[in-house]
């Protein structure tokens, strides 16, 4: 049973992961961007639950707010610094502990909380409803996202881009439109992530620090820009630390992901999965 | 005239690769860029598609000037592009490499996709293979039907038979032939070989260093001096 339960909180866990590696890993895989304000987004979305305490209200509200602050941004900064990855870390970065200082000065330096409603309170046979949730909005989002990539023409046009941009261009894809619907979307996912963050635990202006990296990891470990990849990294991580949390403690966890993910890498640089891609080329 | 560059200057950086290219291109006929390797004609191309930058100079197309537009305003204007190295979308299958075109053309419809095609046939029996799994080859026709899809006025084809196995150098060489002579379509196209330009050309161009050395009608790819120009 014990196993069961790690292995269930385990899933729930890489669920809200995936959720903040999917637009990661869009956006690093198809513009090269490495976008550390994106935990900033988780942010956006866990405060709109805050203030309409309301998760299910809080879901699209979240990913309209978090995905129209993504745009902003790609507008404002980000486009100006494409081809630049290094930079994009630096000026994210300082993006990120802006957003993070403005939540503090609005909401407070103290962690708040989102009252669950009544019928995510509960469980069956030892498992919450709240995560059981979670992992279904996780499921449906992937879902959502892989017909989307499949079955939708901007969709087919944001792997096309994905996988050669400049032939894109030529073949009269306006680009520069589809780097804006995928910051868009890839921010507003964050911002779900964030809503579901709060069903888990309290919301405090540094909760994007926890995760950033943690969805970094996916992203590389699954392969840029490669939804299997993500989905498969995400639960893995997910589970992987939650079992050695169960044996150990949490920080000895995290050195014993980190010290995984980094052999993974040493003898599979590219990830799980490959995408041979000339947009970071 | 259907294409005019006028002085163009094109630079990586502060290499600079084109000096002051004049070229015109009209309407129906087939201009043959050519050279050795590494004299610029790629990148006349790509600047003409917007893909890079000109530094100076002008490009006009059916009489309005394009150089300030973005590469798919320019698409969009009429112009398609084959770029060197049979390019395509690895990941897509073929009717969505296709497909992403198709959509993003106002030109483009079922009839044009049948078009392209039907010149290509070979391309019907892998409409759902992965494009990156094609051979060189059928990744070339794929590229061509591609930039057809758009309903082009005018194509600009990259050393389209580089590197491609010889049974389909003659289909490509075919469909081309074809093209400039049943749809009339104007075409430029870049060659490094003498003997393909004398069978397609129209017109040519030599450059030389980021220079035009040469152009002239067809007739002048007889002359003998020409094959210093284009020889390694």
């Amino acid at each position: 049973m014990a196993v069961l339960n790690q292995l269930f909180i385990g899933a729930s866990m890489g669920a809200v992961l995936l959720l903040i590696a999917l637009g990661l890993t869009f956006t690093f895989g198809q513009m090269g961007v490495i976008n550390m304000a994106h935990g900033e987004f988780l942010l956006v979305g866990a405060y709109t639950a805050y203030l309409l305490q309301n998760v299910v209200l809080a879901l699209p509200v979240a990913f309209a707010v978090a995905g129209a602050l993504g745009l902003v941004l790609e507008r404002l900064l980000i486009r100006r610094f494409y081809g630049r990855p290094l930079d994009t870390l630096l000026l994210t970065f300082g993006v990120s502990l802006i957003l993070q200082q403005l939540a503090r000065d609005i909401f407070g330096a103290p962690n708040v909380g989102v009252t669950a409603p009544a019928w995510l309170t509960g469980g069956i046979g030892g498992f919450p409803y709240s995560r059981i949730f979670i992992l279904v909005l996780a499921l449906a989002c992937v879902a959502a996202i892989s017909l989307y990539l499949t079955r939708m023409k901007q969709g087919r046009r944001m792997r096309a881009v994905m996988q050669n941009r400049q032939l894109a261009a030529v073949s009269g894809v306006a680009t520069e439109r589809v780097d804006q619907l995928t910051f868009l979307i890839g921010s507003g996912l964050a911002g779900v992530a964030g809503v579901a963050l709060t069903l888990i635990g309290p919301v405090g202006p540094s909760l994007g620090t926890y995760y950033i990296v943690d969805a970094f990891l996916i992203v590389v470990a699954g392969g840029l820009g490669q939804l299997r990849g993500a989905v498969i990294a995400a639960f893995v991580l997910g589970v992987l630390n939650s079992f050695v949390e169960f044996w150990t403690d949490a920080s000895l966890a995290k050195v014993v992901v980190f010290a995984v993910i980094v052999a993974f890498l040493q003898l599979r640089p590219q990830g799980l999965f490959v995408l041979r891609s000339r947009a970071l080329t | 005239m259907t294409l005019v560059v006028e002085g163009l200057d094109v630079a990586y950086g502060r290499a600079q690769v084109l000096f002051g290219v004049d070229l015109q291109a009209p309407g129906g006929e087939l201009t043959c860029v050519m050279g050795r390797n590494g004299v610029g004609k790629s990148t006349l191309l790509k600047a003409i598609m917007g893909v890079l930058p000109a530094r100076a100079g002008t490009i006009t197309f059916e009489g309005a000037e394009i150089g300030h537009l973005k590469t798919h305003e320019r698409v969009r204007l009429g112009l398609g592009y084959v770029p060197q190295g049979h390019e395509t979308f690895p990941q897509l299958t073929v009717a969505e490499n296709l497909q992403v075109t198709l959509e993003a053309a106002p030109g483009g419809d079922r009839a044009a996709l049948d078009e392209a095609l039907d010149l290509f046939p070979a391309l019907r029996g892998l409409l759902k293979r992965r494009a990156g799994f094609l051979s060189g080859g059928q990744q070339q026709q794929l590229a061509m039907a591609r930039a057809l899809v758009t309903r082009p006025r005018m194509l600009l084809l990259d050393e389209p038979t580089e590197g491609i196995q010889p049974s389909i150098i003659v289909e490509i060489e075919e469909a081309i032939a074809r093209l400039h002579s049943e749809a009339g379509l104007a075409i430029l196209l870049v060659e490094q070989y003498l003997d393909t330009a004398l069978r397609l050309a129209d017109r040519f161009v030599v450059l030389d260093a980021g220079e035009v050395v040469r152009a002239g009608p067809r007739a002048g790819l007889q002359d003998e001096s020409l094959h210093a120009l284009l020889s390694v």
